[in-house]
């Protein structure tokens, strides 16, 4: 594997792979082990071209404590965020020597267009490009549901996840409905007939509008981040309406089967689309996704970086 | 291929191996083993029940996973980190004794000192491995050897164990030089 | 028995017969079976087939205002190189032609060209802003002729600025060439919406926002009792309202791109921009109703909606690039590759659909006419039986955004002529100095 662009091609055994190598780097660095010399002599560079603090954090803790070089390289409001310099960007990392390059970028495809241009040589890892994909959160979001309702077990095979809320903007949703399946999980999408793309019957994935319906019988209920400006473009009438249709209360989730969880990519709306007291409950996985999030995204490094000469070298 | 040990070879060798460690450390009560994943796990396991049989109390016994300390991994394709399990009573002030099943460049054991370094601070560390095949690039030398294996560089040693490969054997492929 | 200047042997006419085809000064003075008489020059063309001279009624050329991505002069001999001998300017440049001075230096840059008729198409309202009318009667009167009429790159959406438009054009047998697309429906639209831009989180363009559109413009015509073109069709859906159109008698036209002719919309999948246009590439499903609909005449025209771009304009990520492909050198080929290698259509009917239809919606009197005595010698000969490698290094156009880049593609234009005068030699176009 050379670079990390979206679960789409990804194949199921290197999922798996990633999952599992997460799982022993986890078990290390819970023990006494806080830094390994792995990446000891690589240089990551942090490329976002979007605000968003914790991803970023999340992967420069991931590099740390792989001990590779880490330079942020915050894009946004430059002329990186306004695209027509990607390409010199692209340029003045390869000269840097970046052996990696995570990028952060509101275009749909920007990773992509990175590992697939002649401007650069590294790895590239998509941290979340536009409304396509985020798989770095889709991993950690197996990782997280394998580790509660599938310890032991390679896939996900038998469980049924909800993923409810803005599935046309959400680039989360995108990569875990791809990668959930996958894995043998059974993917129900959640949301007013708005806020789904068409097309959305191509995804191997099952639609309903009615939450109430299928809270009962869901092992996994994603809640996805509504974003307040969708109520001027017309996608629901009002924040009341959409929470009482879409939101996860505490009412809603006295109907959850018993052992299931809840989880949420952050950052949340309480109120909006998750009540307090459900972020704050006993099925709420949400700060150990957080958590996880840095062995997956050490996994994902290391196997990208593992080897990186001898790929170099057969090209 | 010549066979190097036979499966009774291996028997044998690793019984001699279990006495050397309990008379170098006078006993069991200070020793921890730690075998490097794949066969030497299985080997630390079986010099621990042999140990067991010998001084009638349990030792403790664990893996050390090195993958993640090599200095090599830009050259190597990328390989499953296989688990690293520290026996509960921990490495500090122990006899920690390191169990791999051939011992080469010596490259191995330097990224499990390492690896060990991080966890904690034995007594002593030692080195116990089944075949010692030569050509070191880093001063380390084993306390513990089933056998010295004279081999050329080109030559590769295969040592099979029964908990993997269905049978003990240890063979040399390839031309005598 | 006189010299003439050149003779053309032994090409095959639109209609399937071969002739000789004999050409004095700027007209062709006999078509026969074969010419025996003296001739300045002979071109040997037996295996080709020749049509008249391509009529683009479609093209970007962006002089005034964007010369790095083309200029009359290199569009010119891009088109001339694709078999054209007319094209028609459209009138998004900077500044936009929406007076009768703008279209005036078109007309005049394509004149001193010399490769071809380059007409240019006034913008519907002042600065393509969809509000005010342009200067559609001082431009219809200028020099230049213009008679095509067209917001090109914006829609005329305001339905009472297109009843205008439609009315007042009237009083010269003009035509609105429109870009039907419902703003409101495709803000900040990055490709057709369907499988492929949900599984890419590219915002959707749907079809509907054309269709809704041609729907009501093919009203108003009918209402106003107009002549409306319909630039760049793409949907299978827009097809139907074409034909039900056409059925009840409405003066309609419509346009087909050879782009949307033969590429899908999967092709965003690499998030290559070269395949980025407006409207969007659509589905298989719109590509063959396409063909369909050219061959039977619900489509009236091929044009190229020839859109070149600077390399920074493409080398960027998706969503920033810029709409649109360059279309004049591989027009010919990709027609032949869709429709007459498929068996869809005749070279008769490439030479209605890219030539003498399109002339006659612009009203380009001395362009597509029959290759018979006493039309002037605009004529292109291609073989149809060779095939060229595209290289976008080696296009003429100042651009170099072609979707087909490394293609394969069949037929290959040997020799194209201008009013008598040769502009390609076998398959070279001359240098401006030779003429
Ligand atoms: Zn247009």
């Amino acid at each position: 594997m050379r670079h990390l662009l979206s679960i789409e091609d990804l194949s199921k055994s290197d999922a798996v792979s990633i999952l599992d190598t997460a799982h022993e780097l986890a078990r290390v660095s819970d023990g006494a082990v806080k830094k390994l010399p792995t990446l000891r002599g690589r240089t990551i560079v942090n490329l976002f071209a979007e605000d968003s603090t914790r991803t970023r954090i999340s992967f420069e803790a991931a590099a740390k404590r792989l001990s590779a070089d880490v330079i942020n390289f915050s894009a946004k409001g430059s002329s990186v965020s306004k695209g027509e310099s990607l390409k010199d960007t692209a340029m003045t990392l390869q000269a840097m020597g970046a052996d990696a390059v995570v990028i952060r970028h509101s275009a749909s495809g920007a990773a992509q267009r990175l590992a697939d241009s002649q401007w650069m040589s590294g790895s590239v890892v998509n941290a979340g490009d536009g409304t396509h994909e985020h798989p770095s959160q889709a991993l950690l979001d197996a990782f997280t549901i394998r580790k509660h309702l599938r310890a032991g077990a390679h896939d996900l095979e038998g469980l049924t996840v909800a993923i409810v809320g803005d599935v046309l903007h959400s680039r989360v949703a995108r990569s875990n409905v791809l990668l959930l399946s996958k894995l043998g999980a059974k993917v129900i999408l959640v949301a007013p007939p708005t806020l789904l793309p068409v097309g959305v019957e191509s995804w191997p994935a099952t639609v309903s509008y009615d939450f109430d319906s299928v809270i009962p019988f869901v092992d996994v209920v994603m809640m996805l981040r509504v974003q307040q400006e969708r109520m001027s473009d017309l996608y629901f009438p009002n924040a009341r309406e959409y929470s009482r249709y879409f939101g996860l209360n505490a009412d809603r989730m006295k109907s959850m089967k018993q052992g299931s969880i809840v989880m949420h990519p952050g950052p949340m709306n309480r109120g909006l689309e998750i009540s307090a007291e459900v972020a704050d409950s006993a099925r709420s996985v949400i700060t150990e996704q957080v958590t996880n999030g840095v062995s997956v995204r050490m996994a994902i490094l290391y196997v990208l970086l593992t080897g990186s000469a001898l790929e170099a070298g057969s090209n | 291929m010549s066979i190097a040990l036979s499966a009774p070879d291996i028997k044998r060798a690793l019984t001699r191996i279990s006495h050397e460690i309990l008379e170098r450390n006078q006993g069991s009560s200070s020793i921890v083993l730690l075998g490097i994943p794949t066969r030497g796990a299985h080997l630390a396991a079986r010099i621990a029940t042999i140990i067991t049989e010998i001084e009638g109390v349990a030792v403790p016994c664990g893996t050390l996973d090195i993958t993640l300390f090599r200095d090599d991994l830009r050259l190597r394709a990328p390989k499953a980190i296989m688990p690293t399990t520290i026996p509960p009573s921990g490495i500090e002030d122990k006899d920690v004794i390191l169990v791999d099943d051939v011992l080469f460049s010596g490259r191995t054991i330097r990224a499990a000192l390492d690896a060990l370094g991080e966890i904690g601070r034995p007594r002593t560390v030692q080195l116990a491995a089944l075949v010692d095949r030569g050509h070191r690039e880093l001063p380390i030398k084993a306390d513990f050897v089933g056998k010295n294996l004279p081999t050329s560089k080109s030559q590769s040693v295969r040592v099979l164990l029964s908990e993997i490969d269905g049978r003990d054997e240890v063979g040399i492929e390839g031309e005598v030089l | 028995m006189n010299s003439i200047d050149v003779v053309i042997k032994g090409a095959k006419l639109p209609n399937g017969t071969v002739s000789d085809i004999c050409i004095q000064g700027e007209h062709v003075v006999d078509v026969v079976k074969d010419y025996s008489g003296p001739a300045t020059h002979v071109v040997e063309a037996t295996g080709c087939v020749v049509l008249p001279g391509l009529v683009d009624l479609h093209t970007h050329l962006r002089e005034p205002g964007r010369e790095d991505a083309e200029t009359v002069l290199s569009g010119s001999q891009a088109g001339a190189k694709g078999g054209f001998t007319a094209l028609s300017a459209m009138a998004n440049t900077s500044p936009v032609a929406d007076t009768a001075g703008v279209v005036e230096q078109v007309y005049r840059l394509g004149q001193e060209a010399g490769y071809l008729d380059v007409f240019p198409i006034g913008a519907v309202t002042q600065g393509l802003r969809g509000e005010a009318l342009s200067e559609i009667g001082a431009m219809a009167d200028s020099v230049a002729r213009v008679r095509v009429f067209s917001d090109d790159g914006h829609c005329v959406s305001d339905p009472l600025v297109m009843r205008r438009a439609l009315e007042y054009i009237k009083k010269f047998d003009g035509v609105v060439a429109q870009h039907a697309q419902d703003p409101r429906m495709t803000v900040d639209s990055q490709m057709n919406e369907g499988i492929v831009s949900a599984r890419l989180g590219l915002k959707g363009w749907p079809a509907v926002a054309e269709e809704a559109i041609i729907a009501r413009d093919v009203l108003l015509t009918d209402h106003v009792n107009s002549r409306l073109h319909i630039c760049h069709l793409t949907t299978a859906g827009g097809v139907e309202i074409i034909r039900w159109a056409k059925a009840r008698g409405i003066d309609v036209t419509a346009e087909v791109t050879p782009h949307h002719l033969l590429l899908t919309d999967d092709l965003a999948g690499s998030y290559d921009p070269v395949y980025k246009v407006n409207p969007p590439l659509r589905t298989e499903h719109d590509v063959h109703a396409l063909r369909e609909a050219l061959a039977d005449g619900t489509i009236d025209i091929v044009a190229t909606d020839h859109a070149p771009h600077p390399l920074e304009a493409k080398e960027c990520e998706w969503q920033e690039a810029a709409f649109g492909m360059l279309g004049l050198e591989t027009a010919l080929s990709i027609v032949q590759k869709t429709m007459i290698d498929s068996g869809m259509m005749s070279w008769e009917q490439v030479a209605e659909r890219m030539s003498l239809t399109p002339a006659r919606i612009g009203r380009y009197a001395d362009q597509g006419q029959q290759l018979a005595k006493g039309a002037f010698a605009n004529l292109v000969v291609i073989n149809p039986t060779k095939s060229w490698r595209v290289d976008r290094d080696l296009v003429l156009s100042n651009s170099s955004n072609t979707p087909y880049h490394g293609h394969e593609l069949p037929g290959v234009v040997e020799h194209t002529f201008f009013k008598g005068k040769q502009t390609v030699i076998n398959g070279e176009v001359i240098s401006k100095g030779a003429k």
